[in-house]
């Protein structure tokens, strides 16, 4: 569609048309390292937000037969401090606290006492590899109705023996895949992998999957340094699959 | 309007000292009654005598400009929302590959993680978000500018019709070769027939398909769970990588040759993008 325009038309259409465009100059404060920080970090914000939102409490991660199970020589161990911090097996217990009705300590025999899940599901990391294991444990939200956690409450924060922490919205938790994993490939939990007890949800990122736990809480109320320990330095929180 | 024009046509005009309706300015520097006593005044009345003389004298050698405007032939080529998206897109596409590298740089490989094959050392100069968690905020953050402006753009290319003179479509497949032999072994300029000539096209239908792939595989990487459909639809998880890594090859393979296009193009196609007018377009109608 050719027009014919007076020349100085054509600048003044062309000027007016290119302020027109000026606000797509505003994504220039991504430039500024100062300002961008706190953007980015309000991006993965809403990106956490709109996670919540597209979560599906009751859809299941993708389970898998045994043959697709990766060799247990295979399953990465990842740790952020130490491989094995010495956790004293003998004497543990899961500190249980916050909004529960039964707060306290209890022992792993209380736990592997309430129905036992097996499952075959993709443990996938944050790097972006992955891997299929077999996991073996009570289900969290099965563990909640023997303490009597508020339901209603928003967050379990977990904190472990090697002080790695973490911080898990309740819809992830009490999803019915979601486990205290204290066995892998049919054997109990070795030290590398968390014994005596760790998370295990399909539909979390590795980082989420504290290992060696020492304490749970039930609670509405998630301090600042308080979310995770990846969390803290710029992890998404939500984390989820 | 059109009185606004004249207007300026006259300003314009007087500027230039080549018209004849603008000796008014010169006119009014002159004193009307020059004070008598002072020398200064004198002198300012005999300069302002004789710049009306030589001004008359040029506008009497000068052929009478007319008032017939200069036309130029233009097309508004790119509306806003084309210019808009445009532009988002481009630092969009920019802030993801170069943090998506970053990201890759955490894991790069397409295989088991044990045991782990490097496929490519990328430089961390290359990349952006300084470790994997900084790359990803970024990720995630442009992820949504870039899903915004290209769900956008899709949309308005659709609605408004628009899409017609960038599609590539089975019809401009015979322009293809003749106008790669143009760009590539100096071949005979094929004549242009519209905006877009059949190369281009490809070019931008194809960088359109990069957009699609990687925003689609993006989400299945993003949420494999949630959209496990999706997923299943690229083959799985572990294809769905290599899918979106893909696409990102594709935008690196469009973005240089673009860009030395635009470069060889000049100013006048590259301002286009940015106002929208495209001044003396090659093609006719």
């Amino acid at each position: 569609m050719i027009a014919r325009l007076e020349d100085k038309e054509l600048k003044r259409q062309s000027r007016r048309q290119l302020l027109k465009l000026a606000p797509v100059a505003a994504l220039g404060v991504f430039a500024f390292p100062k300002v961008s920080d706190r953007l980015v970090a309000t991006g993965v914000r809403f990106s956490d937000w709109a996670s919540g939102e597209l979560f599906r409490s009751q859809h299941t991660a993708q389970t898998f037969s045994n043959s697709a199970v990766v060799p247990f020589s295979q399953f990465p161990y990842n740790y952020y401090d130490v491989l094995d911090p010495q956790v004293d097996l003998e004497k543990w217990t899961l500190t249980v606290e916050g909004d529960v009705q039964h707060p306290g300590e209890y022992t792993l025999a209380q736990i592997q006492a309430l129905p036992k899940i097996n499952q075959n599901t993709r443990h996938v990391c944050v790097e972006g590899w992955d891997v299929i294991g077999a996991f073996g444990g009570t289900r969290i939200s099965d563990f909640f109705k023997l303490i009597g956690a508020n339901s209603r409450a928003r967050f379990l924060e977990v904190e472990c023996v090697d002080d790695y922490y973490e911080s898990i919205d309740m819809a992830s938790a009490q999803h019915p895949q979601s486990l205290f994993c204290y066995e892998m490939y049919g054997q109990p939990l070795d030290r590398g992998h968390g014994a005596p007890l760790r998370l295990q949800m399909p539909t979390k990122l590795g980082y989420k999957q504290a290992k060696y736990l020492d304490t749970i809480r039930v609670t509405n109320v998630l301090k600042s340094g308080k979310r995770g320990y990846w969390e803290d330095q710029g992890y998404s929180w939500f984390g989820g699959l | 309007m059109a009185d606004e024009k004249r207007e300026d046509k006259n300003a314009d005009n007087s500027q230039h000292n080549n018209g004849e309706v603008h000796d008014d300015g010169k006119n009014q520097a002159v004193p009307p009654e020059p004070a008598p006593d002072t020398t200064a005044g004198a002198v300012e009345a005999t300069i302002a005598k004789i710049e009306m003389v030589a001004a008359q004298a040029e506008s009497d050698e000068a052929p009478a400009e007319t008032d017939e405007p200069e036309f130029v032939r233009a097309a508004y080529e790119h509306p806003l929302a084309i210019r808009i998206t445009h532009w988002v897109n481009a630092v969009s596409l920019f802030v993801m590959v170069t943090s998506g590298l970053r990201i890759f740089r955490a894991f790069p490989s397409f295989g088991p993680k044990i045991p782990e094959k490097i496929l490519l050392d990328i430089p961390k100069s290359l990349t952006l978000g300084g470790w994997l968690g900084g790359a990803l905020q970024w990720h995630f953050t442009f992820m949504w500018f870039f899903a915004g402006s290209g769900i956008f753009y899709a949309v308005y290319q659709i609605m408004s019709g628009h899409y017609r003179t960038m599609l590539f479509t089975p019809r401009d497949i015979p322009g293809v070769w003749p106008m790669a032999r143009h760009y590539f072994f100096f071949g005979p300029k094929p004549p242009a027939t519209g905006q877009y000539n059949p190369l281009q096209k490809l070019a931008y239908t194809s960088a359109i398909g990069f957009g699609a792939l990687s925003l689609l595989t993006g989400i299945v990487l993003y949420k494999p769970t949630q959209f496990s459909w999706l997923a299943f639809l690229f083959g799985g998880f572990h294809l769905t990588r290599v899918w979106h890594f893909a696409a990102m090859c594709g935008f690196l393979a469009f973005i240089p040759g673009h860009l030395i296009m635009v470069a060889l193009h000049g100013w006048s196609n590259f301002y286009s993008m940015l106002s929208g007018w495209k001044r003396e377009p090659e093609y006719q109608e």
